[in-house]
This record gives C-alpha cells, structure tokens and sequence, in this order.
C-alpha cells in the first residue's frame, strides 16, 4: 500500500490558519485515502485536532477562526459558499474524546441523526439502528434495552453508542478526536477492532496521542510539529523508518 | 536529560560489545592453539564458550523485556532486534572456535602433515571481519559492514582452494587422510565464521540504514 493507493477523497491544498493573530497551521497540504485510516499525531498543540476540525468546518463555531487554503471532498471545496455546513458534517461525522451521549435512550441517539433527516418511519429507523449498533459493535451488548438510557452504559459502551450515532447518517468521512483516551485497555481494543471493521464503509481519519494506537488501527500516519505537517507517509514506514530525525525522536520518545 | 531507556539501550551494546571482544579472543586463541600446537590454549577456548552461551541467554532476556517493556519503535526496535540477531551469529562464532579448538586437541596428538599458511590467512581474514563488523556496530558505519561483506569471498575462496589441496594430499598418500579431514573441518569452521560475521554486517546496515541487504549477492556493494 502507498500514498497512491486510491484518488484521495479529501485534499487539503495550501491550508493556512489562525486562531486570532496566532496561526496554528501552516501551509498543510494533504490527501486522505479513502477506505483507508489516517492517524494525526504530534505533540500537543501541535495542530492536528486543529486540522482535524477543518474538515467538517467545526472551526467555523469560532468566531476569531481565519482560514487560508482548499479542502475538497470528492473534489468540492467545501468552503465554497454554497455549501450547507449541515450536510457537511453529516457526510463528515465525528467522535469526541470524551462519550457524548444524548440523556436519551439508546435507541433515540442513534435515531438522533435519521429524524433530523426527516426519517421517521417505524420500520426504516429499526432497521438502520440496528445495522449502526451491530457496525458499532453495541448491537449484541444492548439490543434487549434499546429504550434504557444511554447515560446507563459504561464509558467504553457510550463510545460505541456514539460511533454508532455518527455512522446511522451513513458519512463518508468520520472524524476521531482521540476516542480512546478516557478509555481502559479492553474498551480501547474494541474501539481500534472496530476502526479496522469501519474502514470497509468508511474513511477514517483519527487523532491520538497513544503511538500503538496508531501502529495499530491506521494505514496512514501525519506527524505534526508547530503547526507544520513534517511528515506523512504509510504507518509501516513511520514507524518502522521515518524520513524525518524530528519525526522519529516523537515517536521514539525523544522529544514532545 | 537522559532517559531510562537510552541507559537500557546503552547497558544493551555494552553487553554485546563485551560478547563481541570474548568472541574475537576464542577465534585468535583457538587459532593460536592450532598454530602453535597448544593444547592448554586449545583447552581454554572450549570451556570458555560457556560465558558466550550465558551471554547469549541474558542479552535475550534483555531484549526481550525492552520490548515488552518499553514498545519501542523505529531506530530502538532495529537495535533490539538486531541485538538479538548479533548476540545468536556471536555464540555460533563462539562454537565455530571452540570447534577449532578442539580439532586443534586433534592434531596436537599427531605429527605435523604440513606447515599452516592458508588456515592462518583466513583465520586473519576472519578476524579482521569480526573486528570491523565490531566497529561498525559500534561507531554507526555501514559502510565499513559492506566492506566486511565483500571480504567473506575471500574466506570462501580460500576454503575451496584448501579444500583441493588437502584433496590432492589424502590421493597421494591415504597416510595423510585422518589429519587432512581434520584440517578441511577446520577451514569450515571458518567458513563458517566468515558467513556468520557477514550476517552481523548485513545486520548492522539494516540497524542503520533500515535497508535489508540480505540475499543479494548478485548486487552487493
């Protein structure tokens, strides 16, 4: 497998951004294999969770935000006026550090998505939320409670749950946001058996700050610094024999 | 600030460079042995293997808990591996001198067939290579591991030619043959020694170059 492998469904070009007078990235450019998972790493504030908000336009919710450069998605900018941010960020889902279920039923937060939508018919949502639990990997744990609350499972069931609520809008990109990190081992393994499953349906693109984790679950690896992508290639090769000294002293530990 | 683990990795190369220097001592020594004809050195060489054996156990183990342990990555996990490659190709060195020795045990008993000029020449050579790759390992130069790569030809073809004198020898005179069998053993053993310090440099350039150069006889340096 190379950087080749596949036209990229998105592709960052030239990206530049600031938070106020400060800019957090520089010049990023960027393509993201589809079917494939991307893994940002980099010490912290070093921008990746930064970048990783640019591409549903979660940065657009800060008001001090300026941005420079493309991002397309199947070739659209999706900076371009008439995109609708809503439909943005359902095609490009996201999963937060820490579980964010809705004080709803299990069933309900899957539905979340699908009634916004507009689907509300009996039938249809049964079926989607069962095929989003079971691609979740919650089905089997939680299909004789659908109605419980949410907030009633443990934290590495409510991370499924809301994978789960991500997928039921069937995205084509979903965003992690470190989802392991407030995680014990055995709910983190499921998690990253579960990214592995989900990279049939969808792309990936994950933050993590665990280097295992992303030898582990990802076929592409980022390396940022200060705001600058120093180095992208194939996980195997980041890991096994960087390009970079600065990229090989973060992941052995070095620095950062 | 050091980390604990650099003083791991450091402790790690100092217990292969302790192996490595044993190693170099039991090849002169047992060359010195059959040379010179001494059978106390002879005796030596073959029970000092056994520090090699239990340095060979404990670099292992050592290795082993690092990567338990410490998860290492790209330049560590070449070293941690490649030790444990270097510290197996040391020990069979180690067996291939004691073998030298012990053959040297042999022939001391009898008289001598023929003054030694290629065994001490390959014997040097092989030396030369175990020094080299030492050095190679230890000041991070690849390419003075390719050089020791190249001489292993020398090593084998000086085997095939002793491998025909010492044929020739046994045809003329059968009187000959125990004590030329016992001689082509040992231009195997260091045969033998030569294609395992090849396997050390070939490991030592895939420590730091992260290129693997084995089996590529046809395009070696």
């Amino acid at each position: 497998m190379d950087n080749t492998d596949g036209k990229p469904i998105v592709e960052i070009s030239g990206l530049n951004f600031w938070y106020g007078s400060k800019q957090a990235l520089f010049d990023i450019n960027l393509g993201i294999a589809p079917n494939r998972a991307t893994a940002f790493i980099g010490p912290s504030g070093c921008g990746k969770s930064t970048l990783l908000r640019c591409l549903n336009r979660m940065n657009d919710l800060n008001d001090e935000q300026r941005i420079e450069g493309i991002i397309t998605m199947h070739g659209v900018d999706i900076r371009a006026p008439e995109v609708d941010v809503i439909e943005l960020r359902k095609r490009v889902g996201m999963v937060f550090q820490k579980s964010n279920p809705f004080p709803k039923s299990i069933f309900e937060n899957v539905a979340y998505g699908l009634r916004i939508q507009g689907k509300n018919k009996k039938a249809d949502l049964e079926e989607r939320i069962e095929a989003s639990l079971r691609r979740a990997a919650l089905w089997e744990e939680v299909k004789d409670r659908l109605h419980d609350s949410a907030l009633a499972l443990s934290g590495g069931q409510q991370q499924r749950l809301c994978i789960a609520r991500t997928i039921a809008v069937e995205p084509d990109v979903v965003l992690m946001d470190e989802p392991c990190s407030a995680l014990d081992p055995t709910a983190t393994a499921k998690i990253e058996e579960l990214i592995q499953n989900l990279k049939k349906f969808y792309t990936i693109v994950i933050v993590t700050h665990n280097m295992q984790q992303a030898t582990r679950c990802s076929d592409f690896t980022a390396f940022f610094y200060l705001g600058r992508l120093v180095e992208f290639d194939t996980t195997e090769r980041i890991f096994t024999n960087p390009a970079n000294k600065q990229t090989e002293d973060y992941i052995t530990g070095r620095f950062g | 600030m050091e980390l604990h683990f650099d003083q791991e990795l450091a402790q790690l190369k100092e217990r292969l460079l302790l192996m490595s220097s044993l190693t170099e001592q039991s090849v002169a020594q047992a060359l010195k042995a059959l040379v010179q004809r001494d059978d106390a050195l002879a005796k030596k060489v073959d029970a000092d293997d056994d520090a090699l054996d239990r340095l060979q156990v404990e670099i292992d183990d050592r290795c082993i808990r690092l990567l338990a342990l410490r998860q290492p990555l790209a330049r560590d996990l070449r070293l941690i591996t490649m030790a444990m490659k270097i510290c197996t190709d040391m020990e069979r060195i180690g067996d291939q001198a004691s073998g030298i020795a012990r053959r040297a045990l042999e022939l001391n008993s009898q008289p001598e067939l023929k003054p030694l000029v290629d065994i001490p020449r390959m014997g040097e050579i092989c030396q030369s290579m175990i020094r080299d790759v030492l050095d190679a390992f230890v000041y991070a130069k690849p390419e003075l591991a390719r050089q020791v790569i190249q001489r292993d030809e020398q090593v084998d073809h000086l085997n095939k030619q002793l491998q025909r004198e010492l044929t020739s020898f046994m045809i003329e005179d059968p009187g000959t043959i125990t004590r030329a069998l016992v001689l082509m053993r040992v231009a195997r053993n260091l045969e033998r020694i030569g294609d395992h310090a090849t396997n050390i440099a070939e490991e030592v350039v895939y420590l730091y170059e992260a290129r693997d150069i084995r089996h590529q006889h046809a395009d070696r340096p």
